[in-house]
């Protein structure tokens, strides 16, 4: 690896695990904060010889793992006490015992994750994953069968001629300088890293994706698509007529369908059905409300067959001719049922009451156009009897 | 291999501990049983609590002792022989169920005929609670646990002298075959003893929550009288906070695991609210339970977590001291209220307690202290034949 002049750290190699435990201490007890020891493998007390603090990480994880607490417990009260709230069993909206799960859960995920994160970040310094002492001679050795130590330059009581006679007087020998190479040998955030990173991992999801849904697709579980059951509109083999619906019995009537025995007949009815309802106020109104959805595109709003439609379309015969004002209501009924010439049937539009309600607001609309002068009478009456109330 | 200069040297305890014990007994039996003669009944719940006091500390040894030998554990062989001396409280299970034996009726609401002839419930559950049924249990648990306790305690005591190898595997395969006996028999006694005090009510890990406190118990007697006998220079002088630590760890995993068990009960109940369950932790939330079932929570969980929480706080023998006789105190709190709250629904009282109600689970106390004084003056307070003690005293965390 290519260094620079600037000088990290200077080491100095022991033989023995007693050796380093003292040369740890003394170097500590000389007052060198920043310093570190290698070794093949955990030596102990090694901790209490560098005079080293504990670490903080304890705190990060704490933190976290409260903030999770108190999150998990936002959350679970936003969602059932404000939010959603919903009755479950009969308990209390805020349902404490139901959300302990849930916030032990988030505590440890959030604790956990936290303490992962920063230890890369805060302690292990990311995205740099690199360190001056690799790839030298005393990173061989303490990886083999030696005991290192090291004193780095920035030690505020560092001086390099000083460092290297208190590792001879401690016993060390091959004793080294080390220099800060002059670029990270393998960074992170390199492009071809990256690249290569995404590529691998589009392949991977790519292959897998193709694997497990094209080439070798297996259920994970069949208990709920695979049925012992006859799917609708389907053909069946279990039934002799081979369908897998059963057809209704003979007469069997839908719910809320009223039978109309001149439903076939396409000329007038001799004996047409009677009105059997009252005209009310409320009646005469769902009236005018139907007849203004279902019939006043083409009939016009007061029936005169001057529709918003008109030239677009065949326009309907006047509802207030002779012919309509001496028809039943029955035959009017039977017209909306049926259809007529071009009119299409609104059987299905309309129901029984609803059909009615228009052919009596037919009806008002028939007597307001050919009104009499004790009609006229009548109105005005009401009107003034309702602007002195 | 040894350090000549660094021996253990066997010294007997002092003799102010032996008066402790004696006291503690002497003032606790006085209290108690002035009690008995106030209120037969309730003291003889009371009895029932110091009674189950013993027994978890016991099998909880016992089990500990048993852990370890399978696990093992390279730590705990200077302390294991604490945990053998309050095992030992195991052989005295049966000749102290004799009170509660011969009261039967007052203790136990299904040993009275009259009840169980009106009740559908207890006569469907009677070939179970039946009075020979229930004593030959005891019998054979208590018999189990003792044989086992010898057994241990004899080879560990003859290795000793011959510092044979073989004892140890012989105590592992006996400690083995020991588990899943003491997995039955704990339930089973739990259930017997505490559970049935409330004949129609039943949980299924009820065994499971006994035992984690027992665990818990003899976990912090164990602690408290190995700093203390550190502090007083009897243990072997190589041990370091590092030992201390592992029982610090130890303590802290069976409060969380207590608190899991104790809230997975609660949580089921709860959610089912089924009335033949949700009756008995109804009893414990009205007439002035429901500040002492918070303050188990508080006494049992939140306090020795957060002040076992952090790393420096397992190995501290003061603090460890301090958790270890809170800890100590909460199991007691624990079987009281497991038990009494029965006592007051049957005797439609709200929730209030005796100064005198203090002196069984203190007898039993100065019980335990009287059996380790004279344990100790018979038996090395270290398992010097042991072939893992050298690599124990090295253990570094």
């Amino acid at each position: 690896m290519e260094r620079n002049n600037k000088l990290f750290a200077v080491s100095a190699l022991f033989n023995t695990p007693n050796e380093i435990i003292s040369a740890a201490s003394k170097t500590a007890e000389k007052g060198y904060t920043k310093f570190d020891v290698h070794t093949p493998y955990p030596v102990h007390g090694m901790d209490t010889a560098m005079k080293l603090k504990p670490s903080n990480l304890g705190f990060v994880t704490l933190g976290f793992g409260l903030s999770g607490t108190g999150l998990a417990l936002m959350l679970a009260y936003w969602t059932m006490n404000v939010d959603y709230p919903m009755n479950i069993g009969g308990k209390p909206l805020f349902a404490f015992p139901a959300y302990v799960p849930v916030i032990f859960e988030v505590t440890v995920l959030l604790a956990t994750l936290a303490t992962v994160i920063g230890m890369l970040t805060f302690f292990f310094k990311f995205p740099s994953n690199s360190h001056p002492v690799h790839d030298t001679n005393f990173m061989k050795a303490v990886s083999m069968d030696k005991f290192g130590v090291i004193i780095e330059s920035e030690d505020p009581l560092f001086n390099e001629a000083d460092a290297v006679s208190f590792l001879e007087s401690l016993g060390g020998n091959s004793i080294e300088k080390i220099y800060y190479p002059v670029k990270e040998a393998y960074p992170v955030f390199d492009k071809k890293f990256i690249g290569l990173q995404i590529s691998i991992a589009l392949v991977v999801a790519g292959l897998t994706y193709v694997t497990l849904n094209k080439a070798v697709y297996i259920q994970p579980f069949s208990w709920m698509t695979d049925q012992f059951r006859s799917d609708v509109q389907a053909s069946s083999t279990f039934f002799s007529d081979g369908r897998s619906m059963r057809l209704p019995v003979d007469g069997t009537v839908a719910r809320g369908f009223m039978p109309y025995e001149y439903s076939e007949l396409t000329t007038q009815p001799e004996k047409p059905l009677t009105n059997p309802f009252a005209p009310s106020k409320a009646f005469l109104e769902l009236g005018k409300k139907k007849y203004e959805t279902f019939c006043s595109p083409c009939h016009g709003n007061y029936g005169d067959g001057d529709s918003r439609l008109r030239e677009q379309f065949p326009n309907p015969p006047s509802l207030h001719s002779e012919k309509v004002r001496t028809w039943k209501d029955g035959n009017i009924y039977h017209v909306i049922v049926n259809g007529q010439n071009v009119m299409p049937a609104y059987a299905v539009q309309l129901n029984d009451e609803e059909r009615w309600a228009i052919t009596s607001y037919i009806r008002v609309l028939q007597r307001a156009k050919n009104s009499t002068e004790e009609d006229v009478k009548l109105v005005r009456k009401e009107i003034i009897s309702n602007v002195a109330q | 291999m040894s350090h000549s200069d660094k021996m253990w040297v066997k010294k007997d305890l002092p003799v102010r501990v032996q008066n402790l014990g004696f006291l503690l007994l002497g003032v606790g039996l006085a209290a108690g049983i002035t009690g008995l003669f106030i209120d037969a009944h309730r003291f003889m719940m009371n009895y029932l609590i110091a009674f189950m006091l013993l027994v978890s500390i016991g099998a909880g040894s016992l089990f500990m002792v048993a852990l370890e030998y399978i696990a093992g554990a390279d730590w705990s062989v200077p302390v294991r022989r604490i945990n053998e001396f309050y095992a030992a409280s195991v052989l005295f299970i049966i000749i102290l169920a004799i009170p509660v034996l011969m009261n039967m009726e007052s203790v136990f609401h299904w040993a009275q005929p009259q009840a169980v002839s009106e009740d559908k419930i207890l006569k469907w559950k009677a070939p179970y609670l039946d009075t020979t049924f229930f004593i030959v249990r005891i019998l054979v648990a208590g018999g189990i646990w003792s044989l086992f306790y010898s057994l241990l305690s004899r080879n560990s005591k003859t290795q000793d002298l011959t510092k044979d190898q073989n004892l140890t595997r012989k105590n592992i395969i006996l400690s083995a075959i020991f588990v899943p006996i003491f997995a039955i028999t704990v339930s089973v006694v739990s259930i017997d003893w505490l559970m049935s005090v409330e004949p129609h009510w039943f949980s299924t890990i009820y065994g499971v929550y006994f035992f984690s406190g027992s665990v818990l118990a003899s976990l912090a007697i164990v602690t408290y009288t190995t700093v203390w006998l550190k502090e007083h220079g009897y243990l072997h002088p190589r041990m370091t906070n590092d030992h201390l630590f592992s029982l610090g760890a130890l303590l802290f995993a069976f409060i969380n695991f207590w608190a899991y068990i104790a809230f997975s009960q609660y949580l089921l109940i709860w959610y089912a609210n089924l009335p033949e369950e949700n009756f008995w932790f109804i009893q414990r939330w009205e007439g002035g339970w429901m500040i002492m079932s918070i303050l188990l929570i508080v006494i049992h969980f939140l306090v020795p977590y957060s002040v076992l929480l952090s790393q420096p706080a397992k190995m501290d023998p003061k603090r460890l001291k301090f958790a270890s006789l809170w800890i100590l105190f909460a199991h007691v709190f624990d079987l009281y209220w497991l038990v009494m709250p029965s006592y007051h629904s049957e005797h439609s009282t709200g929730f209030f307690t005796y100064i005198l109600e203090f002196g069984f689970p203190i007898a039993a106390i100065g019980l335990l202290i009287l059996l380790f004084y004279f344990k100790t003056k018979k038996n090395n307070l270290i398992p010097i034949g042991d072939p893992k003690l050298d690599k124990s005293l090295n253990f570094r965390l």
